[in-house]
Parts: structure tokens; C-alpha cells; sequence
């Protein structure tokens, strides 16, 4: 994995975030979850793959029970090599995971472009309030990226 | 989905999923399971990923799966599998990523019934003393020079700050420290997770829980581990925290290409793995000794907070108020063994995730005191209900390479548990039946709820009738305290 991260603090605005589990459903973009008897499962749908991503991680921080503080406003920037769109996934979940645990920052603004060797993430977002769950790991158990005439598909089991 | 008809049944307690069921098996999986068991695994995916799992290259014998089994992530949890030496692969997803999650049991010389008024204040005191939950930070602050000490020493670092008895590292397995670790092999981003968590419980379904001895079933074995009915025993259960998660991580991702430099077809990418004298593997088992002896230290130091808190409501109340190591085991973790293979003793490397060792009576690898029982085997119930001590037997040397349970064993989702049972209404049944609860979050409590997991008894029953372990005592929960 190559990360490169810069980190950059603002103030942006004054708004508090929670992420949900219980959204109306949206056929172009979101995310469900999936029963599963001992981790968590996420169904996540999206037209392209880095909205893809940024469903996966508002689905990640709604599994979490992420709370955020109102302020300050924080924004992130990293970019990740690609060996391929799951472990893409992986990969950037993963980052979010550690973004997470060492900077205290959950986020809610992705602004991502690809080519074809990276991710380039630019993310804003606020400092975790609280979490109800601790995830230790996104797996690639039967992990498999369907490309569909609607877009783009996958189902993320999370280790928690 | 495998169904109970693709299945031989061998007896009442073993069934066996035979290699011919798919085409990419290298061995059978045999399954520790009654029916009734096994009914409730067939909601899931646990045989399935059992299946998976028997494709990978170098196994012997047979892929094993617990009577405990439910669907995890590569291995269903409570399988267990040993790859050959020297070119048998290690494969990260099948040790798990909270490396050397285990359970630590700890007897005292105090009756529940003289205590039983304070054991409120000492669920208190132990949710105090004990710091849990999520991303919760320990009271010890390691440089990296102490991190890497800790890495390599395991336990026995925790001795050498004055956190263990002589007693406590022996009793333990490996005496807390495996050999080989190599803190070279680990990345930076896990040793910085590791610093500050060191001494702490996590959240889940990692808990502290009093109970008291209820019933003895081998008199001599828990004589041994001194054990006795009525007197109060102490478990802990957790892992290697961040810093394990980080190691597995690390190494699930870079092996994503080392299978196709070695080229291995895998039936599932989280079962990625390396041969076991590739440097990839060499350096993943390197890296995952260290992540187990973080998590023998972990247990430690939070065995050190559990003596301040007895001490704290008990001290002048009970004339001995210390509590004595009877054993602590791993379940997630890969070893290097030598086992009886189809007549040939052979070095191979087990994998046990959500499955502990169980080596049986004259083993050198357990402490002398327990040489002639058998190895302690420690199996928690669900919250509010019965947990088990067991030994290993001569059996399970050559059915179960060395192998048990290690839990009730989940049977609900956690979404579903949460739907079902409400936190509140949980603890107050819980404290009604005589059992102190402190918990983080409700909704983590409702998680746990015991209607969520298998019956023990049932899976204990199970590895007792099939005979690779042995019943010493079942223990009765008076206070839990998780994250």
C-alpha cells in the first residue's frame, strides 16, 4: 500500500453528523446492512467507484455508531496506489479505520478522483464524538466488485 | 450452501463434509457437532467457509471445526487446520485479526457466600481498575524501546515490571512469551496502536467476569487448579487489541499479491496465505508472535488492575483476597506443532481461530502441576450463563491435532440481538439473578445478550462425548463487567 497523507485543520462551518443505519432506500447510491451471525455486513451500492467508496464509509461509520462534535471542521487529503477495486476498498476503509483511531476524525465531504494507478481523497470532516462499536479490520472475505448496468455493487464484511 | 445430507455422519457428537464434496478440496473437514448443533450452523455460512477453507495448499489431516462454530471471515470461527512444514502455507484470515485473543482464569481462597454482599463493589471497583471500551487507552505509556521488550517478552516483560507472579507465567501458555517474535516485521502504524492500549479490554465480546466454582466434575483436575465448589474464580477475555488488528491487516494486504507470486487459486481472498518458508510467511509469523505476546502481556497487566481491585474491597474483609493463575490460553493463533498425522509424527503449523489448544495428559509443553490431568481448557458461556473448565485428553492429541471449543459460540446476528433484547431490560434480569453487570453501552449489552449465543453446556457436552476434553468444573457468573 503506498499512503501519502498531509493533514490540514479549518474551520469550515458549524454542523453535527450522524450516520445512519435507517435511511429511506435509494436505488442510485447507499447501503444496508446484511445479517450476519458473529461480524457485521455491509450491502453497499453506488454508480461509479468512488462513490462506491464514499457510500462504503458513511456505511462503516453508521455500523460504528459514529457521533461527531460540531466543530472544528477538518479536512484530510491522502492518495492510495491501486492494485485493484477491492483491495481499493480495502484499503481506503482501512485508512478511514486508522484516520479514525490516531486523529480522532470521522468523515462526512469526499471530494475523489482515480486514475490508473491512484486515489487521490480529499475529505472533510469533524472529530469523533463517540463510537458505540469498535471495528478492528475490513476483510476481503467474498469480496467481489459487480459492475452492473446500474453501477457498481459489493458486499464488505467488517471484523468488529 | 453445504446441507446436512451432503454430510457423513460418523457418531452422535462427529460428521464429515468428505473431500469428494468439491472439486478444490485438498482434505475432509470433520465437524465436532450433535444435530441439534449443527441445525443451527446450517443458517449460515460456517460450512461453507469450512469447505473454503480445505483448499488451501499444504494441509494434512483434516480441516477441524468446533461444535462452537458460527460463520466468521476466511475460517468460519472455530475451525482449526495444520498446514505441513516446511512449504505448507500460513494463512493470516485464518488466525483471525485479534491475534491471541484468549482467556485467562484465576482462582481465589474466598467464598462466594462471605462476599456476597461486596460483589457489587467489586464489579465497580473491577470496571474502575480495568480500563474497557471502545479505543480505550491504558494507564501504562510504553516508548518503543519498552513496545519492542514487550513484543518479544511478552508475559515475562509484565514479570520483570513487578505486573506477574513466577506462577502466573508458568501457567500460562508458552509461559506467555513465543519464541521467534521479530518486531522488525511489524509496521509502524501497529506499533503506534499498540503503545497506549496495553492493559486494556476493548469492547465486543471481550469482558471481565467473577463467578463462582458451581459444580466439580473431575475432582482430582480441579483439585490441581485449585478449584472448589463454592469458592469465587475470576476470568478475563481479551486479545491483542489495536495493535493485533494492525498486523493482521498489514499482512492480509500484502500477501493479496504474494498468492500470485507463489501462484495459489484461493476459493475466498481473505484466506490469503504464504508458504510458511517463503519470507513472506516467515516474516507474517514473525510479526504475529509479537501481536501474541502483546496480547499474554495484555491479559497481565490487566490481571495486575484485577488484584488492586480485590484488594481495594476485600483487603481486611477476607483473610486471603489474592488471586492465583490456574491457566491462560490462546484461541486465535497459529503454531508451530508436532502431531501424530496418519501414523507420522509430523512439524506442521495449527491454525486455531476461535478454537484453543488442548493438549492432553503428559504433554511437556504444560506445567509440570498439570502434567498428569491434562492441559486446562477454558471455555466462557454466554453473559449470565455457565462457563467451563475442562482439561485436554489423550484424544484430542490425536483427533483434534491438540484442539477444543473456546466459547458458547454465536447463533444470532448482532442487529437481531439488538432487535430482540433491549440493554436496560437485560441488566436488570441480569442483577435480579443475582448478577452485577457494569457495561459500557446498553446496545453492546443487548449484543451479548445470551440469547444471541449457543447453549455451552450443549457444546461442551459435545466435546466431552467425542472425548477431546474432559469436564472439570462448570462456573456460575456473579459479575461481568465489559466494554
Amino acid at each position: 500500500m503506498d499512503a501519502e497523507i498531509s493533514v490540514k485543520t479549518r474551520i469550515i462551518c458549524s454542523i453535527k453528523i450522524r450516520y445512519t443505519l435507517d435511511m429511506e432506500y435509494d436505488p442510485i447510491a447507499g447501503y444496508r446492512e446484511i445479517e450476519h451471525t458473529a461480524d457485521w455486513e455491509l450491502e453497499v451500492w453506488a454508480p461509479d467507484l468512488p462513490a462506491l467508496l464514499e457510500q462504503a464509509a458513511r456505511g462503516m461509520y453508521a455500523l460504528a455508531g459514529t457521533k461527531l462534535q460540531a466543530q472544528p471542521n477538518l479536512k484530510q487529503m491522502f492518495k492510495l496506489s491501486i492494485q485493484d477495486e477491492e483491495s481499493l476498498l480495502v484499503d481506503f476503509l482501512n485508512e478511514l479505520l486508522w484516520l479514525g483511531e490516531e486523529e480522532g476524525v470521522a468523515f462526512d465531504g469526499f471530494n475523489m478522483s482515480i486514475d490508473d494507478q491512484y486515489l487521490f481523497a480529499e475529505l472533510e470532516g469533524l472529530p469523533i464524538k463517540s463510537l458505540t462499536k469498535e471495528i478492528k479490520a475490513v476483510t476481503f472475505h467474498n469480496m467481489n466488485i459487480e459492475h452492473g448496468a446500474s453501477g457498481l455493487r459489493v458486499h464488505i464484511v467488517f471484523d468488529v | 450452501m453445504v446441507a446436512i445430507q451432503d454430510m457423513k455422519k460418523i457418531s452422535d457428537y462427529e460428521w464429515e463434509i468428505p473431500k469428494s464434496y468439491r472439486e478444490d478440496m485438498r482434505v475432509p473437514v470433520h465437524v465436532f457437532a450433535t444435530r441439534r448443533l449443527l441445525d443451527d450452523v446450517a443458517r449460515d455460512r460456517s460450512l461453507e467457509q469450512a469447505v473454503n477453507s480445505a483448499t488451501l495448499p499444504g494441509l494434512v489431516g483434516k480441516v477441524l471445526v468446533m461444535p462452537d462454530m458460527h460463520q466468521g471471515y476466511g475460517f468460519p470461527i472455530g475451525g482449526v487446520a495444520a498446514t505441513k512444514l516446511p512449504h505448507g502455507v500460513i494463512s493470516p484470515g485464518g488466525i483471525g485479526y485479534d491475534i491471541n485473543c484468549g482467556v485467562r482464569l484465576l482462582s481465589t481462597r474466598i467464598t462466594h457466600d462471605e462476599v456476597e454482599h461486596q460483589i457489587s463493589d467489586l464489579a465497580t471497583a473491577l470496571d474502575y481498575h480495568c480500563p474497557s471500551g471502545v479505543g480505550k487507552k491504558g494507564s501504562l505509556r510504553l516508548s518503543e524501546k519498552e513496545l519492542n521488550r514487550v513484543l518479544i517478552d511478552g508475559s515475562q516483560w509484565t514479570q520483570k515490571q513487578g505486573y506477574a507472579t513466577e506462577m502466573d507465567i508458568r501457567r500460562t501458555e508458552e509461559n506467555g512469551r513465543l519464541q521467534g517474535a521479530d518486531p522488525s516485521k511489524v509496521s509502524p502504524r501497529a506499533k503506534k496502536r499498540g503503545r497506549p492500549q496495553l492493559g486494556t479490554l476493548g469492547a465486543g465480546n471481550h469482558f471481565i467476569e467473577v463467578d463462582v466454582v458451581d459444580q466439580i466434575f473431575y475432582p482430582e483436575a480441579a483439585h490441581a487448579m485449585g478449584l472448589e465448589e463454592g469458592f469465587l474464580v475470576v476470568q478475563i477475555h481479551c486479545g491483542s487489541r489495536g495493535f493485533g488488528h494492525q498486523v493482521c491487516t498489514d499482512y492480509v494486504r500484502e500477501f493479496q499479491s504474494a498468492v500470485q507470486r507463489y501462484g495459489i487459486q484461493l476459493a475466498d481472498r481473505e484466506l490469503v496465505c504464504a508458504p510458511l518458508d517463503s519470507p513472506e510467511g516467515k516474516n507474517y509469523l514473525a510479526a504475529m508472535r509479537c501481536a501474541a505476546n502483546y496480547a499474554f502481556a495484555n491479559r497481565q497487566v490487566l490481571v495486575h488492575h484485577a488484584r488492586t481491585a480485590f484488594e481495594q474491597v476485600l483487603a481486611g474483609r477476607v483473610k486471603d483476597w489474592q488471586l492465583r493463575q490456574v491457566y491462560d490460553i490462546a484461541h486465535n493463533m497459529g503454531k508451530i506443532e508436532t502431531h501424530l498425522i496418519e501414523g507420522q509424527r509430523m512439524k506442521v503449523c495449527v491454525h486455531r481461530k476461535g478454537a484453543t489448544r488442548a493438549f492432553g495428559p503428559g504433554s511437556p509443553e504444560i506445567p509440570e502441576e498439570y502434567r498428569a490431568i491434562g492441559q486446562p481448557v477454558l471455555v466462557p458461556g454466554s453473559m449470565g450463563t455457565a462457563s467451563w473448565v475442562l482439561v485436554g485428553t489423550e484424544e484430542s492429541m490425536v483427533r483434534s491435532f491438540g484442539s477444543s471449543c473456546h466459547g458458547a459460540g454465536r447463533v444470532m446476528s448482532r442487529t437481531k440481538a439488538k432487535k430482540t433484547v433491549r440493554g436496560d431490560k437485560l441488566r436488570n434480569e441480569l442483577e435480579s439473578r443475582g448478577i452485577s453487570v457494569r457495561a459500557g453501552s446498553m446496545p453492546g449489552l443487548a449484543e451479548e445478550a445470551p440469547q444471541a449465543y449457543k447453549d455451552v453446556d450443549a457444546v461442551v457436552e459435545t466435546v466431552s462425548g467425542a472425548g477431546i476434553a474432559r469436564k472439570v468444573a462448570r462456573l456460575r457468573p456473579v459479575a461481568v463487567v465489559k466494554g
